[in-house]
């Protein structure tokens, strides 16, 4: 799938002017509050027109401006899932989740309801009334009623945005699931870069209306000068790991990762599952010898690649360590006192107790496969 | 008491007119009921204002006038009257036919303005949710606008069929007070209070005008309540 977009929109004072293609499993959309994400998404769903631009998904032109060309968003075939969940309050889940597939011709129906209810957990739901349901239990509707009019592309416009963390934590992995055991590509609207993180195989970065950077995602999120300053401290390096081993006694898990072995609690997953995990750059202490008697576990070698002075209080040091990149966030005395330079030989240092649910995800397993 | 079947073939007329008139003027209303109160409440249009008034006219201009107006409109020599009677062989002058276009007319007014109401309320995201699930323009408002609108367009109902029942100056103006023909409930009790000794009569059916108008009320609450049920709007 390709998702190619080269957009125009005047709203007021605000110009969103967006270009960018992208060909990837989860592209994540990723901006801060106002910076025109969901104004994209409108516009790719046929909610909104732009007033110059063109819009195709896997070469099917749906906005051409010049060709006078707006395909009604009825005939779009793609799915949108809002933060609100927007079921029909008139008739029961399952009526709700039938809707879509209704008006799909049945040649092309791929999504089966067994199949979404199931991948959903909601089969318990179904005669239920939508104005009955919890949160999170309305929005896994909502994705199964998107799901089931076999949607070419699926956009999700930050669909956790309204609900607490127990309930996202709730939902998180359906859409893991989602994404790594259907061949729908995805389109999902965030910013949050813990979501993001756990979630993107692509991330696109807007801000004010313009694409700002784009690209694979843990080559995004490291720049923690691309990420909105309420979310800067979220950034860090994303590294993907397996599982090595589980070690019983101390109720953890041994990743293996090109950097070398990383210690986190305990992760309810198989030896030689794939886990993607964040390293928050505040997270990461710097060493230059291997530290002694210290309470951190994972201490991983490695050289300083580059030094980029953040603001007066801070800098950001990125490290390859043995082909994977971890980032640190130190203070300027710390990097001074230390005598940090591009070249140095460092130790990476993490604490076990870091790697939190919100930073250990299911891994995508394309990557792991590739 | 047997009052009931006391009743004269002519009382008994009136009421089973009174009722044929009252549904058809209901019914008949209720498409182009239904299709003002979305322009009015969704259209963007010139004279959007002006069709508003015409359409509230009825309630605020006196009776007689708004049957006088019908009168020249949809007479015999009117041009409207004239025109349905030639093509259609519709005739509206001193039938019932025109009786119910006069409570009809009357009250347009009170249907419009529940049922528009009802529209505003909708959530317009719904129905765009809808359209991103495949759902034409079409579909969309027979399966998301029309359900979640009913309760307005059943108390428009009610409220156009209990005008209806009540309706006078603009029936008997329009197409006089003839028995078994134009003569409802309303202009039968006015007719009662015009002879001596009619006293009675006028009771019997101010009685028989109260009954239906409670039955209306409470089938309309029924119908509401189940409604509402149904939407869990509590």
């Amino acid at each position: 799938m390709t998702l190619a977009i080269d957009i125009a929109r005047r709203q007021g004072n605000f110009m969103l002017e967006t270009r960018f293609e992208s060909a990837g499993r989860l592209t994540a959309l990723f901006g801060p509050s106002g910076s025109g994400k969901s104004s994209l998404i409108n516009i790719i769903a046929g909610l909104a027109r732009p007033e110059r631009g063109r819009v195709a998904v896997d070469g099917r032109v749906l906005v051409d401006t010049e060709r006078r060309l707006f395909v009604p968003r009825h005939k779009r075939r793609v799915g949108l899932v809002f933060q609100d969940a927007r079921l029909f309050p008139h008739m029961s889940v399952s009526a709700n989740l039938r809707y879509g597939r209704f008006f799909t011709p049945a040649a092309e129906r791929y999504a089966g309801m067994d199949a979404v209810v199931d991948l959903l957990g909601i089969g318990a739901l179904l005669d239920r009334r939508p104005s009955g349901l919890s949160g999170g239990e309305k929005q896994r509707v909502a994705i199964g009623r998107a799901l089931l009019a076999s949607p070419r592309l699926l956009l999700m416009d930050e669909p956790l945005a309204s609900l607490d963390e127990a309930r996202k934590a709730e939902i998180m992995p359906y859409i893991e699931r989602l994404r790594d055991e259907t061949k729908i590509p995805i389109v999902y609207v965030s910013h949050s870069v813990a979501e993001v993180a756990r979630l993107a195989s692509e991330v696109v970065v807007l801000s004010a209306g313009k694409v700002t950077a784009a690209g694979p995602a843990a080559a995004i999120l490291q720049r923690l000068d691309l990420l909105p300053d309420e979310e800067r401290g979220e950034g860090g390096a994303l590294l993907e790991t397996v599982v090595a081993r589980h070690d019983a006694e101390f109720a953890m898990t041994v990743l293996a990762s090109a950097a070398g072995e990383i210690r986190v609690p305990r992760l309810d997953l198989a030896v030689g599952a794939p886990v993607r995990v964040r390293i928050r750059a505040r997270d990461v202490m710097i060493a230059t010898e291997r530290p002694h008697g210290l309470s951190a576990l994972n201490v991983l070698a490695g050289r300083v690649v580059s030094i980029e002075p953040e603001d007066d209080a801070s800098v950001d040091v990125r490290m390859d360590c043995n082909g994977a990149t971890i980032v640190s966030r130190i203070t300027r005395q710390s990097r001074q006192a230390l005598g940090l330079e591009p070249g140095r030989e460092v130790f990476a240092v993490v604490k076990t107790l870091s790697f939190d649910r919100a930073n250990t995800a299911a891994g995508l397993r394309v990557e792991i496969d590739a | 008491m047997n009052w009931l079947t006391d009743l004269t073939p002519d009382e008994w007329n009136a009421v089973r007119l009174s009722i044929k008139v009252a549904t058809v003027a209901m019914l008949a209303s209720l498409p182009p009921g239904i299709l003002i109160a979305l322009l009015l409440a969704r259209g963007r249009f010139w004279g959007k204002t002006l069709l508003n008034g015409v359409v509230h006219l009825p309630l605020v201009l006196p009776p007689v006038v708004t049957g006088y107006l019908l009168l020249l409109a949809f007479g015999k020599r009117g041009p409207a009257g004239a025109f349905l009677a030639e093509h259609f062989g519709i005739v509206f002058s001193f039938r019932w036919t025109g009786a119910a276009l006069a409570c009809a007319v009357m009250g347009f007014p009170l249907m419009v303005r529940a049922i528009r109401l009802s529209i505003e309320a909708v959530d317009r995201r719904l129905e765009a949710a809808a359209g991103t699930l495949g759902a034409s323009v079409g579909w969309v408002f027979a399966t998301v606008t029309l359900p979640l609108i009913l309760p307005g367009i059943i108390a428009g109902m009610i409220l156009s069929f209990a005008k209806a029942m009540g309706e006078f100056g603009a029936t008997i103006t329009f197409v006089s007070n003839i028995p078994g023909e134009t003569q409802t409930l309303p202009s039968a009790i006015y007719t009662f209070t015009q002879v001596p000794g009619g006293d009675e009569g006028a009771l019997r059916l101010t009685l028989i005008s109260i009954i239906i108008s409670m039955a209306a009320l409470v089938v309309s609450e029924v119908l509401a309540r189940r409604v509402g049920r149904r939407l869990e709007l509590t």
